[in-house]
């Protein structure tokens, strides 16, 4: 009888145990990205520039050349590596409080001058290394390490969306938001993520995929739970959908 | 340097930077304006292009630092210049490319503090550029051109000990030595044998190993292990490439230091002094890290006493004490930067005979 294979790990994902969190969405999106890499035939040229956070060790499990950043500096770390290594795949990895705060400069005037790499946006609503403190993305009423009682619209402001915001510019070809709370929005982020880097690798567009995500620890809640929460209560403030997509004509069937 | 350049040219000092830059291999500029160092964004943005490179403005001097650190990473030849405050924003990516082990080049044509100061000709950030403006015990290769001549000089050397000890590399100016035109003589780039860049990120290619180029190191020991050897390196590098100009030394009495448009102004006070017979010299560290402490402490043996002059309220002279160690008396004399605070030729004289 012939076995065959259905299942199993991407080659761009190294064989190596796991340090996140039990229910933490790190090593799904890692997955991801990595099935991407190989279902593209990217591995051998790409370049990932990692951010500052949890996202860090994105190089100890993806088998790929990897500079880190300072925190939020990776679009423009990653505009500096692409402009060098023009014929090469780049893409950004990067946490809520990296883009969404401290990187806001840096995400917007990348995307604005439509550099040719693509910016993976994990959005998990909280500072995961730090011990779970405010985000610009924690949810109104969201306890965190700095929003006891929770967060307030009057003192802290309301939740940013990065999605839809970067769809604002011109430079942009793509920007859509997914999660990965269950197998059908898995497999949708996995078609996002593909999109994203087709249109680096055949138009050397700039592509955007936010992708919600847990964070049980800081969350104070057990893996069920978190997954529970994205559908629950982030999705209601982040709506999952692409907000610009250049090529709607053929894509996002 | 093609056939049709001309052997000598009249240029700003800021636009030698460029010439230099360019003859050195660099290909890659990334800035922010600011006065005064308009000039080498601006002559970059038109030359590099025609040299098959790229000029890129940035948003910001924080992300400007960041393009340079990405380009290094991929093994090109950059830069970027700013002025003062500028530099202060791009603290954080330098320490980020010293912990990088990451090559390149930062100018600053410095200006006035603290604060928005003022656009004069200054050394108030001798400090930030040698002690380490940014976190963590790193060192950084910093060298202080004093002439035009310098300028192109210094910006290809500074390239190349940048690549040779993987570390980033200031030239420190002023708007004095940016601003001025002289006479120079384009010469064409060294020849230096460098290391191989067997480091930088290009995809893993046909390499079955993955580069990683990074500053964190959580692992047991690590980051201890780290540092001593970045420190062995800043260690090489005072053993290796000290470089200072020597006026006047041989009988010299009273030893002037003075670096950068300071010294450009120093000796010709110390051309007067000889005129009338006072014996003295002056030492004029090229080289701000690694800092001529040898060559002072040699001199130490023989002259009476010392005379920092910087246009500083006394930076520099911390480290002409240090390396005097109290064995002679070292006077300071400086102006704080500002309009109308340049110190005259006959005003350092004066300084000269109460010192002597």
């Amino acid at each position: 009888m012939t076995m065959q294979t259905v299942f199993e790990r991407p080659k761009s994902l190294k064989d190596v145990p796991s340090h996140f969190c039990p229910g933490c969405h790190h090593g799904l999106i890692h997955r991801l990205v990595a099935q991407n890499l190989d279902r593209l035939g990217l591995q051998q040229q790409t370049i990932g520039v990692a951010s500052v956070g949890c996202s860090v060790f994105l190089y100890a499990y993806l088998d790929v050349d990897v500079i880190e950043s300072p925190h939020g500096r990776a679009p423009a770390v990653a505009t500096g590596a692409k402009r060098v290594q023009s014929d090469k795949f780049v893409f950004t990895y990067q946490g809520d409080g990296d883009l969404a705060a401290i990187g806001t400069s840096e995400i917007i005037h990348a995307a604005n001058r439509g550099e040719a790499f693509s910016v993976l946006f994990v959005n998990n609503t909280t500072y995961g290394m730090t011990g779970g403190q405010m985000a610009p993305t924690t949810l109104l009423g969201q306890e965190s390490a700095t929003s006891p009682g929770g967060r307030s619209a009057e003192r802290d402001g309301h939740p940013i969306r990065m999605a839809e915001l970067l769809a604002q510019l011109d430079g942009v070809a793509y920007s859509t938001r997914v999660a990965v709370d269950n197998p059908q929005h898995v497999r949708q982020a996995d078609k996002a993520i593909e999109k994203a880097f087709r249109l680096q690798r055949d138009e050397g567009r700039f592509a955007f995929v936010e992708i919600l995500s847990t964070c049980p620890t800081n969350w104070g809640m057990d893996p069920r739970q978190a997954n529970a929460r994205v559908a629950e209560e982030m999705i209601p403030c982040f709506p999952l959908g692409t907000f610009k997509d250049t090529q709607s004509q053929e894509g996002n069937q | 340097m093609s056939q049709s350049t001309p052997a000598r040219v009249f240029l700003k000092g800021n636009e030698a930077v460029c010439y230099g830059a360019i003859e050195a291999g660099c290909r890659y500029y990334f800035g922010y304006p600011i006065t005064p160092q308009s000039e080498i964004p601006a002559l970059m943005s038109s030359e590099l292009p025609k040299h098959g490179g790229q000029f890129l403005q940035a948003e910001s001097e924080v992300a400007s630092i960041n393009m340079l650190l990405g380009a290094s990473a991929c093994g090109a030849r950059a830069m970027t210049s700013s002025s003062s405050p500028g530099i202060s924003l791009k603290q954080e990516g330098i320490s980020y490319l010293a912990g990088s082990e990451l090559p390149g080049l930062i100018v600053n044509i410095s200006r006035s503090g603290p604060g928005l100061g003022g656009i004069d000709a200054s050394q108030a950030d001798y400090f930030q550029a040698v002690k380490g403006g940014g976190h963590g015990d790193y060192r950084m290769i910093v060298l202080a051109p004093h002439s035009v001549q310098e300028m192109y000089d210094l910006t290809m050397h500074a390239f190349d000990l940048s690549d040779r000890y993987r570390m980033p590399a200031m030239l420190l100016g002023d708007s004095l030595v940016g601003q001025m035109k002289e006479a120079i003589e384009l010469r064409p780039r060294p020849e230096v044998e460098l290391p191989a860049k067997d480091w930088i990120v290009t995809g893993k290619g046909e390499r079955s190993e993955q580069r990683i180029v990074k500053s964190l190191f959580l692992g047991d020991g690590e980051l201890e292990a780290h540092n001593r050897h970045l420190q062995a390196k800043a260690e090489a590098l005072r053993a290796n490439e000290v470089m200072a100009e020597e006026v006047a030394l041989d009988d010299a009495e009273l030893v002037l230091v003075a670096f950068g448009a300071a010294a450009r102004i120093a000796k010709t006070a110390v051309r007067m002094a000889r005129e009338t017979g006072l014996k003295v010299g002056m030492l004029r560290p090229i080289t701000l890290f690694p800092f001529p402490e040898r060559h002072l402490a040699r001199l130490a043996e023989t002259a009476r006493r010392f005379l920092c002059i910087e246009l500083n309220t006394g930076q520099m002279v911390e480290d002409v004490r240090l390396a005097v160690n109290g064995r002679r008396e070292v006077h300071f004399y400086g102006r704080p930067p500002g309009t109308g605070s340049l110190p005259t030729p006959e005003e350092l004289y004066e300084q000269i005979r109460e010192s002597y």
